[in-house]
């Protein structure tokens, strides 16, 4: 069983990560347009260089 | 600067530039670098980077994106270069935009309170998932150190979160008790603190039962509901605010330099402003120059337009049809005929008020049941037991077990389903008890102009002249843009008709259309100055040389769907009155063709009102749809309310609905969804209860274990949620 101590505090750590990124993309308004988002992606037109905002 | 002067494309030509939101005004500013154009009918990538392309080519143009969403492209660019520049070449690029004003837009941007939701949402499933993982050993039988060391994980995951995501409701309650109330949220708050309170103690003693898991669910769940009624509210609020934003409020003064264009909050009484043809009026005033006519029919619902000449006292959205017009404003903003009509709707607001909805009276019976159901648990089993402990977590499992997570996702998760249905159909729904209420209609009120009606006016008795006289007639209308010439020359070029050859035609704004056809004068217009007689229906007069005057009547043409709706209406049982500011006649003929039995005509606003109430007091549940301002105070005293998008900004903001599309038909079908959603939730109500009554005696009987609590908990939640989204 003791390999719960190190299994939870990583499985705990893992998920919290995720939560983390969550917090980011949210924080970053990536939600705003979600169908836009879906669309772009299919869009055949590829830039090397992004446009700086 | 000519080109700059057109007044603002709009996608309703009825809602441009109402001068009722003050606070769109304020934040005008033409020079603003930053533009928001409204692209109704962007659909693909392709178009999405065509318009970006497009539009990242002007030159001075820094930065374009399209939020495919919302439908909308804001571009930031160099100041001095607006709308007026931009639309042109998005409408070059082959898409239709309209300038939204970026004022308005400014709370749908900043969603703030949504985001904050989502947040607390994320870290209460986040920590819901690691606690219920962990309770999954305790229930599967880890025994003693094992267990105490899973819940003490337990506690620590729980604790900052339930102090991070449980703080809406703690907040909420703490303001219901300092008020002396009790709402929903005192319950929830007590059972979530009593159930960690507890745990926490149990864990200390190495005990066996530990609620963590369902405080943390139960935090889950009602946020859950908090956060689909916060987005279909704040759908509706976005989509109301576009139909705002596209009216952006401007004027053009005439000062000495010439004219300027500047916005409606700016102006001052004593200010000459210019009205062009097609243009609202944004100020009441007095005309000092310029001849036209008028069109009242959102202020009064009158559709007959009124000659206008120096002299004429104008009000605030009325639209000036044929001349430009300067006038001299005598009210500005507030002081405005529009604003104060708009004040009528506030008194008559507060009856609505009064309106309880279904959740708050399930949570007034439910509250008090509650607690007293617990507190009884606990005096019970303390003096069977002579045991603190026992009894503390037997109130504990009843409160937590009985908390009203169902009864928290029962209304928002239907309303969030109902609402969305009804917004593919067009509809918006503005209010969180509009669709209740919505259901217990049994009286529709239609008004006539604007409503039943498209606005359009159409030629009825063509028959009645020769095909010399519509040729003329033809070649007369074809030189105006006057709405009736405008109606005239499309229906008789459907039938065929060649113009005749006429010289010297002119247009005599406020009076009508004049040419010579063989050396004889012709003239087209008014009554008074073809030599006309009196007509109590639409009409223009033609004048054929020394001939008599001849008549031709138009009637409004039906707004889609208006028979299908009145039909729809008539065969649910519903009783309809057609309720219009317009002459009898009018209002008879449109009556007789729709088959609504009841109707009244020459109707004030106040009259309007007066009836609505009346109907009202006899016990009626009153569905008011109309448009105009002469609505509006009805539109607010109605049980509940629908406006078409087209209405004055002061109609839609007085009225629960709101009509995106241009058809009625949804109307009874609007009612017909409302009442099952109204049923989905009654049911929803049921479900909750029949949970309840099982899981309860359990809980009293101090047989409710965390395994208990959780699947009842979850069970009822997911099976609520279910439920509302059968509905169709």
């Amino acid at each position: 069983m003791n390999i719960l101590l190190y299994l939870i505090p990583i499985s705990l750590f893992l998920g919290g990560m995720g939560l983390l990124f969550f917090v980011i993309t949210v924080r970053t308004k990536q939600y705003d347009d979600p169908e836009g988002n879906a669309q772009r992606i299919l869009s055949g037109q590829y830039d090397d260089a992004p446009k700086q905002d | 600067m000519t080109a700059a002067m057109r007044p603002p494309a709009s996608a309703c030509p009825a809602c441009s530039a109402a001068p009722a939101a003050e606070a769109l005004a304020a934040a005008q500013a033409p020079s603003d670098a930053h533009v928001v154009l409204s692209l109704p009918t962007i659909h693909c990538a392709n178009c999405m980077r065509a318009v970006e392309t497009a539009l990242s080519k002007v030159p001075g143009v820094h930065s374009a994106r399209v939020n495919l969403t919302m439908k909308r492209v804001s571009i930031e660019a160099d100041p001095g270069l607006g709308a007026e520049d931009l639309i042109p070449v998005v409408a070059g690029a082959g898409y239709e935009a309209h300038e939204l004003d970026t004022g308005a837009l400014s709370a749908t941007q900043t969603d703030k309170a949504g985001r904050d939701l989502l947040m607390r949402l994320a870290v209460a499933g986040f920590a819901m998932m690691n606690v219920m993982l962990l309770s999954i050993s305790v229930w599967s039988g880890a025994e003693g150190p094992t267990r105490d060391m899973f819940h003490w994980i337990s506690a620590a995951i729980t604790l900052p979160t339930i102090a991070f995501s449980g703080q809406i409701f703690f907040r909420n309650a703490w303001g219901a008790l300092k008020a002396g109330r009790l709402n929903m949220d005192v319950p929830i708050s007590l059972a979530i603190l009593l159930a960690v309170v507890t745990s926490l103690w149990e864990t200390s003693l190495s005990g066996e039962h530990a609620y963590f898991d369902a405080a943390i669910a139960l935090t889950f769940f009602l946020l859950t509901g908090r956060y689909l009624d916060h987005r279909t509210r704040s759908i509706a609020r976005s989509a109301a605010e576009e139909l705002a934003a596209l009216e952006v409020p401007r004027a053009w003064r005439v000062t000495q330099d010439g004219e300027e264009q500047v916005s409606v909050a700016d102006l001052a009484v004593g200010d000459l402003l210019r009205v062009r043809p097609g243009g609202r009026m944004p100020v009441d005033g007095q005309i000092t120059e310029g001849q036209s006519e008028l069109d009242r029919s959102l202020l009064t619902g009158e559709t007959l337009p009124v000659y206008a000449a120096p002299g004429t006292s104008v009000s605030a959205g009325e639209v000036n049809l044929t001349g430009p017009l300067v006038v001299r404003a005598t009210a500005v903003g507030r002081e405005t005929s529009l604003h104060r009509m708009a004040d009528l709707v506030a008194v008559a607001e507060s009856g609505r008020a009064n309106y309880t909805p279904l959740a708050d009276k399930a949570a007034k019976l439910y509250a008090p049941g509650v607690h007293i159901l617990s507190a009884l648990a606990f005096i019970g089993w303390f003096l069977y037991t002579q045991d603190f402990r026992v009894a503390l977590n037997i109130a504990a499992a009843v409160l937590i077990i009985t908390c009203p997570c169902a009864l928290g996702l029962a209304v928002p998760a239907v309303t969030t389903a109902a609402s969305g249905r009804l917004f593919k159909k067009g509809l918006l729904i503005k209010d969180g008890t509009a669709l209740e209420r919505l259901s217990e209609v049994d009286t529709v009120v239609f008004d006539k102009t604007g409503t039943l009606t498209a606005g359009a006016p159409q030629v009825t008795n063509t028959g009645d002249f020769t095909r010399n006289d519509l040729e003329i007639a033809l070649a007369l209308a074809a030189g105006s843009a006057h709405p009736l010439s405008a109606s005239l020359t499309t229906a008789l070029r459907e039938a065929g008709i060649a113009p005749a050859t006429l010289s010297d035609i002119a247009e005599v704004p406020g009076h009508g259309t004049q040419g010579l056809w063989r050396g004889q004068q012709v003239r087209l217009g008014r009554a008074a100055w073809v030599g006309g007689g009196q007509s109590d229906v639409t009409s223009a007069w033609l004048r054929v040389g020394d001939g008599p005057a001849q008549v031709f009547t138009f009637t409004d043409s039906l707004r889609d769907g208006a028979e299908e709706a009145v039909r729809g209406l008539i065969e649910a049982g519903h009783r309809v009155i057609l309720m219009s500011g317009d002459t009898t006649r009018a209002v008879e003929t449109l009556a007789s063709r729709l088959g609504i039995p009841h109707w009244i005509a020459e109707a004030l606003p106040q009259d309007k009102a007066a009836r609505v109430k009346a109907l009202s007091d006899e016990g009626r549940k009153v569905l008011m749809v109309g448009d105009g301002l002469n609505d509006t105070a009805a539109l607010a005293g109605a049980h509940v309310s629908i406006s078409p998008a087209s209405a004055l900004d002061a109609a839609r903001v007085a009225s629960d609905i709101v009509l995106l599309g241009n058809s009625l038909a949804p109307v009874p079908d609007a009612i017909a969804t409302a009442t099952r959603a109204t049923k989905r939730i009654r049911e929803n109500f049921g479900i909750a209860t029949w949970y309840n009554v099982i899981a309860v005696p359990l809980a009293i009987a101090g047989l409710c274990s965390p395994l208990i609590a959780a699947l009842a908990m979850s069970a009822s939640s997911i099976t609520v949620s279910l439920n509302a989204l059968r509905l169709r």
